[in-house]
């Protein structure tokens, strides 16, 4: 690629090649130009960037570290190496975006911040944002998460972030973006909608990479500091696309450089039991843009699965859409037993929990390092796993006890 | 002619346009419903496609999509419907659904099945006027299938006139309700807002939050009359839509 890259994609309608764009009622469009205007005015300026920086270092504790996973390593072979983002502060890189979209939103006058949240992560990340500028926080969670992500939940109520729970459909992800977006629409001049991935109509996917991508900015240059090389591949779940675009998207020059996304592929890859968007769907529009889609023949979305509540989303990132397109990232799936069976390879071996997320990209990375003892993984560990902690193991049990 | 021209070139004031989902409350009520909106001296139809995830709807028409869908209404079963009743039925009949429905049908495919079940019009609220003067006006100019287009208090002069000149039959202007199915409330904007657009060329309905009688004068007096969804399927699920219909006019 060449280092024209951002500025090219998206294009000034929000488009990656063919994918993305703004398929959204006509009394957001005016709110949408709005919010990428002030994205390109307001984040471009000193102010905004060193006050953008200050937080990151202070409030987020940022960089978070790049680690040698010492006795994964010696197990799988390979040199198996986590960007750590579960220790970003709320544990997860969704902070990462939600402190831009929120100092932005602060910078707008606005003065209430909506958002879906699937695993509870984004959603606490963004209520830790509204307490941090002092604004309002209205968070829509399906119900079967609620029950799932518990802790999240009591956490975001902490914040002082109203949770709406969302009763219909499947009640998950999905659903609960539905519903948030109909909130949005009740009053888009003192609301902003902070979307918790690289989806959603332009600009969020845009304005949402640029967040993240401080993730791959720190990768690239620690890696290079602990080992005076490039890692020779680079992997990340993939539910909407932010923690993976984040690391990716400082390597895209890198032809040395392999990138890949792991999605879920739940119980089996059979309609309905899985959301590998990028293995097995079909262009198609959602929530506002364009991208693969899980559907059946009728343009309705199919119901997804995973046992990773982020992850459960039946359309993904236009980007990602079109690397798939351009070959640049190289995207597979993982079950929900090889994700919890790396969930608990990893507590055990490193001394780390990894949110059911990251676990994915995880149990890839061993899979890689099995097949190539010889390369370097860098995984994004994109979040932390104690919320997923009562679920796995109700659900599962401890390894080697009979659950 | 279209007929919905020819609709709006008969008649100027007090157009009464019913929408309700295909397929709903069952699968086979779209014909009978068609022939009670006739029957009752309706003036044009808005039949919902049913979508899961209609960014543009309140909770009452979300329900009741869904029910359409459980009850397995299908665009494709929708023309067969539509096939069926157009002998019977002169209204001008419009459908109305969410862009990636008739994208996965394949747009030159959704054409035809339009013309051949005697549909005159669209309505599609997440398919924005620059991706359809770029890529689909010419095919549903060729048709005759006209894309209605909504304006919104939201709307931009400039916009409003971009929206103007693509517009075809009516501008649908949305009262000021975000999602279909609220109240509407009436102020010195709003109305400022309604006066603007109907002084265009073009004619114009206003829908969102309409719901009695009494609202649907009261929106008539700044459009050529107005659009009732929510309060007409609230009346279908009670079983009294007649009943609903008759207290209108
Ligand atoms: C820890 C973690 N990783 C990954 C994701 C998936 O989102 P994305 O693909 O946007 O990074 C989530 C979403 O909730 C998450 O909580």
């Amino acid at each position: 690629m060449t280092t024209n890259y951002f500025k090219t994609y998206p294009d000034e309608k929000g488009y990656f090649g063919n994918f993305g764009g703004s398929f959204i009622p006509d009394e957001l469009i005016k709110e949408m130009n709005n919010i990428n205007d002030a994205y390109y005015s307001i984040s471009k300026s000193h102010e905004f960037i060193s006050e953008l920086r200050s937080i990151r270092k202070h409030f987020q504790g940022r960089p978070t570290p790049v680690y040698y996973c010492n006795r994964l390593s010696n197990k799988y072979g390979g040199r198996i190496y986590l960007k750590r983002e579960d220790l970003n502060h709320t544990g997860a890189h969704k902070l990462n975006h939600c402190m831009g979209e929120a100092l932005l939103a602060k910078y707008m006058g606005k003065k209430k911040l909506i958002a879906e949240t699937g695993a509870g992560q984004h959603g606490v990340a963004l209520a830790t944002a509204a307490a941090y500028f002092g604004l309002e926080c209205e968070i829509h969670m399906g119900e079967v998460d609620i029950a799932k992500e518990h802790p999240n939940v009591i956490r975001m109520q902490i914040l002082g972030a109203k949770v709406v729970p969302v009763s219909h459909g499947l009640k998950t992800l999905k659903e609960a973006v539905d519903s948030a977006f109909q909130a949005y629409l009740q009053d888009p001049i003192n609301t902003i909608y902070c979307i918790g991935s690289v989806v959603g109509p332009h600009p969020f996917p845009m304005m949402v990479r640029e967040f993240q991508r401080v993730v791959g900015i720190e990768a690239r240059d620690q890696y290079q500091e602990m080992t005076g090389e490039l890692p020779d591949n680079i992997v990340a779940c993939v539910g909407g696309g932010s923690n993976a675009i984040g690391l990716f998207s400082a390597f895209l020059d890198d032809n040395e450089c392999k990138l890949h996304g792991v999605e879920p592929a739940g119980r089996s890859l059979n309609k309905g039991e899985h959301a590998a968007t990028l293995s097995l769907g079909k262009p198609g529009v959602i929530h506002g843009f364009k991208c693969y889609l899980l559907q059946n023949e009728q343009g309705e979305p199919d119901p997804v699965h995973s046992v990773a509540s982020g992850l459960d989303y039946p359309g993904v990132g236009p980007e990602h859409s079109m690397l798939k397109d351009l070959n640049k990232v190289e995207y597979h799936s993982i079950t929900d037993k090889e994700c919890i069976d790396a969930f608990y390879e990893l507590s055990r071996s490193e001394g780390i929990i990894p949110a059911l997320e990251s676990a994915h990209a995880v149990a890839y990375a061993l899979k890689l390092a099995k097949a190539n003892p010889k390369q370097s993984i860098l995984v994004n560990l994109s979040g932390r796993g104690d919320k997923d902690i009562d679920f796995v193991v109700d659900e599962y049990g401890l390894p080697g006890s009979s659950k | 002619m279209n007929r919905i021209d020819q609709l709006f070139q008969t008649k100027k004031k007090n157009i009464l346009s019913i929408y309700f989902p295909a397929g709903y409350p069952h699968l086979n009520d779209t014909n009978s419903t068609l022939e009670l909106l006739q029957k009752k001296g309706v003036d044009l139809v808005e039949i919902g496609i049913p979508f899961s995830d209609p960014l543009a709807d309140g909770p009452v028409i979300q329900t009741a999509a869904k029910r359409a869908l459980d009850n397995g209404m299908s665009l494709k079963l929708l023309f067969q419907q539509l096939e069926n009743a157009r002998g019977n039925i002169a209204m001008p009949l419009i459908l109305m659904g969410y862009w990636n429905t008739v994208y996965k049908y394949g747009v030159d495919h959704f054409l035809a099945d339009c013309r051949k079940s005697g549909v005159d019009g669209v309505i599609l609220p997440d398919l924005p006027v620059e991706e359809y003067e770029e890529d689909y006006k010419a095919k549903f100019e060729l048709a005759g299938i006209y894309n209605i287009l909504l304006v919104t208090p939201q709307t931009t002069r400039e916009r409003l006139m971009q929206i103007e000149k693509s517009a075809k039959g009516f501008l649908y202007m949305v009262s000021s309700l975000a999602t279909t199915g609220g109240i509407l409330h009436y102020d010195s904007k709003r109305e400022e807002y309604f006066k603007k657009v109907s002084q265009l060329d073009i004619p114009s309905l206003i829908g969102f939050g309409i719901h009695n009688k009494e609202s649907f004068q009261h929106a008539s007096r700044f459009a050529n009359g107005a659009i009732i969804g929510t309060a007409f399927i609230k009346a279908l699920q009670a079983g009294n839509s007649e009943k609903f219909l008759n207290g209108l006019r």
